[in-house]
């Protein structure tokens, strides 16, 4: 109790900031707080006076103005009396579609080699090895230039489809020809493949920012409805499988369901085909998908698979061996241990990472520039910023919309991720 | 203690920065060596060759302004630039100077703060096809696949002409002339469209020259130009005048190799003047009093330049047109040397 009381009670003194532990981190990271807040503000500083020393202005406006260029590849409505805005968004779309189709293939492409990769045959175990650990090591942006290059030069130009009457006198074919019954045309400059055209569409309501396609409305409405109706029907024959032990048959309930509302509103709406045909220099009608679009995603996808390959089988040899040993001992037969067993538990520890992979293919995309592809790096970040000059506003916009992307494809993921978590109760 | 030597090497800094963006004259003589941008690889124009050594009509230029500001043509360290860079490369300071078939419009003299200084050479829009492709009119191309240059004057125009003619096209948008020769050999665009002399000189390096022909169609006015930044006034003084004497030197017969018996020679005034015979013009812009005569003994006069560069009897095969001077009929034309 006395020695207690002894202890001198010292008012706070300023060197106690340095020499007592008990302040001293207090001050440190007060002045690195300062030193920090000191460096941005000079960051700041040095940017606008650097801007008004080139009589430059900070401002947005020039998304306003008329664009006056065209783009290749244009998923919504765009012509070059649009303003910078709408090409923007035109670019936006274009990285989104890659990487849209990039994870799915990756991720596809990705689960299957991670998988025979642990195969037991000698020969497949070491091809996908090989596969991984050439993509894995050469840089993306040189699979996409490879990629592009094969694409463009190997096929034939829309001229070697032509045929001409000297052809037909001489009764010889054109070098070139389309595949699949006429209707799917591979150039040098893109794959020419039919569109749906629908006869008596619903036609599109404006929305003034963006018009809404009601016939793509309607089919997605309809298929939405049949999958949920086919939900339906195969937790009922569960219900009943799990009161009687009998499941009730329900595949041509289920194909019934899935395809006939679907094929009858194709048929309402005056479905048909619109093939492409050869007119002037290219192939006009159907859609033209552009060798740069395809080249990305391929390239991507083989890039990005790799880096999944490695994900999936670290996730499955996380999982122990004992795992299997008792499905195989169960009578389980190895398709269905993979399926029902070690898939389901190593997706836990396989999408943490692989989050992190979609994140960088979604990235990457901006490499499209490479082979002229007009994502939002091309638009916005390429022409747009040149045209206008604007390069600060095009950049800080360009990193604020990579990082949107960036953390809803992030949100997304962790709520699966969320969803496939072993429940601790 | 510590907070002033920060602000204080803070403000030094800007000074610094301030001072370099305004003594571009200065900071090149410090220096002993002029930056120029140059295009990436334009032949005719400006290119290396196998061993790196730049030449061409627009590196010409900048050896000429080397010679008058550092007294050595050779004292030029050229930096390739892409229609994409170029603008960003001149203004952050990278170049002193940027002399790449870059067109002087509205919005790059005012809203990206250039300066064009002159126009050294008067060009158009054109378009180059395949011949087996039977095109005689680019009023024909409609559908066609057009290779364009991205970042350039070039790419608006041909949105505005294939607009206005109401025909449609597909782009193709590269970085570079010689990613644009390659897609268009390869047979991945139709067309090529640039200024009528790239095309010009893009068809000199094709291996098979004579299997394209330009259409007759100039769909715009293309005056390309030495650039510099805006608010160095001095600098670009600098620039056009060096311009200007080779004009000035075309117009009076001085060239490269009468240069130095013309100097003792001449009875024409302007002539003295401009080879720092008399008068002080050098001194005025502090440089030496001979310093044109220097670029001139360098280089020769712009018609020297034109002839060896890219002029009939080249490969590239260019007519002077409208880039004779205003004796011959043609635009080019200098401002009196007094």
């Amino acid at each position: 109790m006395a020695m207690a009381t002894d202890v001198p009670k010292n008012g706070f003194r300023l060197s106690m900031l340095v020499y007592d532990t008990r302040y001293r981190s207090y001050t440190i990271q007060l002045v690195v707080l300062v030193l920090f807040a000191m460096a941005v503000a000079w960051l700041l500083n040095n940017t606008v006076q650097n801007l008004e020393a080139r009589g430059k202005e900070f401002n947005f406006g020039f998304l306003w103005q008329r664009a006056g260029y065209d783009i290749g590849q244009q998923l919504i409505p765009y012509n070059n009396d649009d303003n910078h805005f709408r090409a923007l968004l035109v670019g936006l779309a274009n990285t989104l579609v890659v990487a849209f189709w990039g994870c799915i293939f990756a991720t596809v492409l990705g689960v299957i080699i991670g998988v025979l990769r642990l195969s037991k045959n000698w020969l497949v175990g070491r091809l996908m090895t090989v596969y991984v650990e050439i993509f894995r090591n050469v840089p993306l942006l040189l699979w996409i230039l490879l990629t592009y290059v094969i694409l463009s030069e190997i096929t034939p130009a829309p001229n070697a489809f032509r045929l001409t009457d000297e052809m037909i006198a001489a009764g010889t074919a054109p070098a070139a020809e389309m595949m699949f019954f006429d209707s799917v045309a591979v150039t040098n400059r893109g794959t020419n493949i039919p569109a749906p055209l629908f006869e008596r569409g619903l036609g599109s309501v404006d929305l003034g920012f963006m018009t809404l396609n009601l016939t793509f409305l309607a089919i997605v409405a309809v298929i939405a409805g049949s999958v949920y109706v086919n939900r339906r029907i195969l937790a009922s024959a569960r219900a009943t499988q799990e009161a009687t032990g009998d499941r009730p048959v329900t595949w041509w309930k289920s194909i019934l369901v899935l395809f006939a509302p679907v094929l009858l509103l194709f048929v309402m709406l005056g479905f048909h085909l619109e093939v492409p045909t050869l007119k002037g220099f290219n192939f006009s009608g159907g859609i033209l998908v552009a060798h740069p679009f395809t080249a990305m995603v391929i390239a991507l996808s083989l890039y990005t698979a790799a880096f999944i390959a490695e994900i999936v089988r670290a996730g499955i040899q996380a999982i122990s061996r004992g795992q299997s040993e008792a499905a195989f001992a169960l009578g389980l037969r190895p398709g269905r241990t993979m399926n029902l067993i070690i898939l389901p538990q190593a997706l836990r520890v396989i999408i943490p990472p692989l989050i992190s992979q979609y994140l960088n293919l979604t990235k990457n995309t901006s490499l499209g520039i490479a082979v002229s592809y007009l994502d939002l790096r091309g638009t916005l970040g390429g022409i747009t910023l040149n045209q206008t000059g604007r390069e600060l506003e095009c950049m800080l916009l360009m990193m604020l919309i990579y990082l949107s992307i960036s953390l809803s494809i992030s949100a997304l993921m962790n709520m699966y991720n969320n969803s496939v978590q072993l429940k601790a109760r | 203690m510590k907070k002033s030597v920060f602000f204080g090497a803070l403000a030094a800094t800007t000074l610094v920065s301030g001072l370099a963006a305004a003594a571009t004259l200065d900071d090149i003589k410090a220096r002993g060596e002029l930056i120029c941008g140059s295009n990436t690889g334009l032949t005719g124009f400006g290119a290396p060759d196998a061993s790196g050594n730049w030449s061409g009509f627009d590196v010409d230029l900048c050896r000429a302004v080397a010679a008058v500001v550092l007294g050595d043509a050779t004292k030029v360290k050229f930096v390739p630039t892409t229609g994409e860079t170029r603008f960003t490369a001149l203004q952050s300071g990278e170049v002193d100077l940027l002399v790449r078939n870059s067109t002087w419009t509205f919005s790059r003299d005012s809203e990206l703060a250039l300066d064009f200084v002159a126009v050294n050479y008067y060009d158009g829009q054109g378009f180059m096809v395949k011949k087996d492709l039977g095109v005689s009119s680019a009023k024909e191309l409609d559908g066609a696949t057009v290779c364009i240059q991205t970042g350039t004057t070039t790419e608006l125009n041909l949105a505005d002409f294939f607009k206005q003619n109401n025909i449609s096209y597909q782009p193709v948008t590269v970085a570079d002339d010689s990613e644009a020769q390659r897609q268009y050999l390869a047979g991945a665009c139709d067309a090529y469209t640039t200024d009528a002399s790239g095309l010009a000189a893009s068809r000199a390096t094709m291996p098979d020259a004579d299997t394209h022909i330009i259409l007759p169609e100039i769909i715009s006015k293309e005056p390309l130009g030495p650039v510099v930044r805006h608010g160095d006034s001095a600098w670009g003084d600098v620039v056009r005048w060096t311009y200007y004497a080779l004009l000035v030197a075309e117009e009076k017969g001085v060239t490269s190799a009468n240069v130095e018996e013309v100097a003792t020679s001449t009875a024409d005034e302007e002539v003295k003047r401009l080879l720092g015979v008399s008068g002080d013009m050098g001194a005025k812009m502090g440089l030496d009093n001979d310093a044109f005569k220097r670029a001139i003994a360098a280089v020769g006069n712009y018609g020297e330049i034109f002839s060896r560069n890219i002029g009939e009897g080249t490969a590239i095969n260019l007519a002077r047109g409208l880039n004779a001077l205003w004796t011959q009929g043609g635009l080019q034309y200098a401002p009196p040397f007094r």
